[in-house]
C-alpha cells in the first residue's frame, strides 16, 4: 500500500464522519451506548465500554461545526477536480 | 519488575530556563539581547539620522551611507516583528519548550541510544531518571527518548530508499516521495492508534504525543540496518538483517514501554476490577512490539528484491 498524505486525511475526514452520524437517542441509546448509561463508573477507572462511550459523545459534540465546513469543502473540491 | 514509586501527577516537561546550565546551555537567547539595542528602538526615524546613541556604533562602522544604515535597520526590526508573530502562533499550537526537551541530544548520547536499539540485551537499568520531577534531557539519560534520531533515521531512511531504488533502476522522483509519505503516515497512524488505545483504557502514564512519535520512529534506525544488509548482502542478508533488528527493536520496545506503562498501576489499582487492567496493559506494550517487525517488512521488501 502506498499511502499519500492525501489518503491519510481521507480516511481520518471519513472515521470522523462516522462517528458522527450515530445518532443518540435513535441508534445509541437501543444498543446501550447512551449517555444515561454511562454514569454507572465508580472508583476512578471507568471501564473500558464507558471510555469508549465518552469518546463518541465528545466526538460528536466537538467535530459537528467543523465537519460541516470541511464536508462542504471536500464536496466542492471534488466536483471541480474529480 | 521496578518497584520504584512515582508519584502520581502527569509530569510537566518544564522548558529549560536559560540559567539552568543542567538542562541544556540555551545560546538561542545570547545572541537577541546585543541586537536588540541596536535594531529594535521603536520610533526608528528613516531621514538617515541615527537612533539611539551608543548602540549605533556599530551599525555605522559598516555603512558610510547613512541611509542605507537606516535602510539596513528597518529591514531587520521588520524582520524581527515577523519573527515574533511566527513564534507567537507556532507556540499556540505546539510546545516549543516541550520539543527543544526533545532535541537537547550531544554525540555521546547519540551514539549509546544507537547502540542501545541495535544491541539492547546487556543494558541493565532502563529507567528514566529525574531531577527535582522533570525527566533529565537525553543528554544526561540515555533512557530517555529525543525525536532527533527518529527524524535523521526518516531522512537516511529515504535517501537510502532512493539509492536502493537507483541501484536497481527503478528510481523517479515521485517514488521518493511516495516513500516518505507512506513512511510518515504509518507512523502517523501507529501513533493515533496507540493513542486511541491509551486513553480507552485510562492508562494515566506521562507518555505525550512527542514521546509516541519519538518510540515510534526508533524502528527507522531498524529499517535502515535492514536495507543495508539487504543492500550489501543481498537477499540472504536483508533477512537476516531484519530478524536481528526486529528481535532487537521488540525487545527494546517492550523493555522501554514496561517502565512507562504498566508501572503507572501502582498506585491506582484498588479492589477487584484491577486483575485486568495489567493483562490489558500487557497486550498493548507487546501488541506494538509485534507491529515494529511488520511494518520494517512492508517497508523495506519493496527495497530489496
Amino acid at each position: 500500500m502506498a499511502f499519500t498524505l492525501y489518503s491519510l486525511i481521507q480516511a481520518v475526514i471519513l472515521c470522523v464522519n462516522a462517528v458522527a452520524v450515530l445518532h443518540e437517542e435513535r441508534f445509541l441509546s437501543k444498543i446501550g451506548w447512551g449517555v444515561d448509561q454511562s454514569i454507572g463508573g465508580f472508583g476512578d477507572e471507568p471501564g473500558i465500554k464507558v471510555q469508549l462511550m465518552n469518546l463518541v459523545r465528545s466526538v460528536r459534540t466537538v467535530m459537528r461545526v467543523p465537519l460541516i465546513a470541511v464536508n462542504s469543502v471536500c464536496i466542492v473540491l471534488l466536483l471541480l477536480f474529480g | 519488575l521496578s518497584s520504584v514509586y512515582h508519584p502520581y501527577h502527569p509530569r510537566a516537561r518544564a522548558g529549560p530556563h536559560t540559567g539552568d546550565p543542567l538542562l541544556f546551555a540555551d545560546t538561542s537567547s545570547a545572541a537577541p539581547p546585543m541586537n536588540n539595542q541596536g535594531y529594535y528602538t521603536p520610533g526608528y526615524s528613516i531621514g538617515g539620522a541615527p537612533v539611539g546613541g551608543p548602540a549605533d556604533a556599530g551599525v555605522n562602522n559598516l555603512f558610510a551611507d547613512p541611509m542605507a544604515s537606516a535602510a539596513m535597520m528597518y529591514g531587520s526590526s521588520l524582520a524581527n516583528q515577523g519573527k515574533e508573530i511566527v513564534n507567537k502562533e507556532i507556540s499556540r499550537y505546539v510546545s516549543v519548550n516541550k520539543l527543544k526537551y526533545f532535541f537537547a541530544v550531544d554525540s555521546k548520547y547519540v551514539m549509546k541510544k544507537l547502540l542501545l536499539l541495535v544491541f539492547p540485551y546487556t543494558h541493565q537499568d532502563w529507567e528514566v531518571r529525574y531531577h527535582r520531577d522533570t525527566p533529565l534531557t537525553p543528554r544526561h539519560d540515555v533512557n530517555a527518548d529525543d525525536l532527533y534520531i527518529p527524524s535523521m533515521a526518516f531522512i537516511t531512511y529515504i535517501l537510502l530508499a532512493g539509492m536502493a531504488l537507483g541501484i536497481q533502476k527503478r528510481f523517479s522522483p515521485e517514488v521518493l516521495g511516495l516513500c516518505a509519505s507512506t513512511a510518515l503516515v504509518w507512523v502517523v497512524i501507529e501513533v493515533l492508534v496507540m493513542l486511541l488505545c491509551l486513553y480507552i483504557l485510562s492508562v494515566h502514564s506521562d507518555l505525550s504525543i512527542f514521546d509516541l512519535f519519538a518510540y515510534s520512529g526508533y524502528k527507522y534506525v531498524g529499517m535502515i540496518f535492514t536495507v543495508l544488509g539487504g543492500l550489501l548482502f543481498g537477499s540472504d542478508g536483508y533477512f537476516v538483517a531484519l530478524t536481528w533488528s526486529s528481535c532487537a527493536l521488540m525487545f527494546f520496545i517492550v523493555r522501554s514501554l514496561k517502565m512507562k506503562i504498566l508501572s503507572s498501576l501502582s498506585h491506582d489499582s484498588m479492589g477487584a476490577g484491577a486483575t485486568a487492567k495489567p493483562r490489558l496493559r500487557l497486550y498493548i506494550t507487546v501488541a506494538t512490539a509485534a507491529f515494529q517487525p511488520i511494518i520494517i517488512y512492508w517497508l523495506t521488501s519493496h527495497l530489496v528484491r
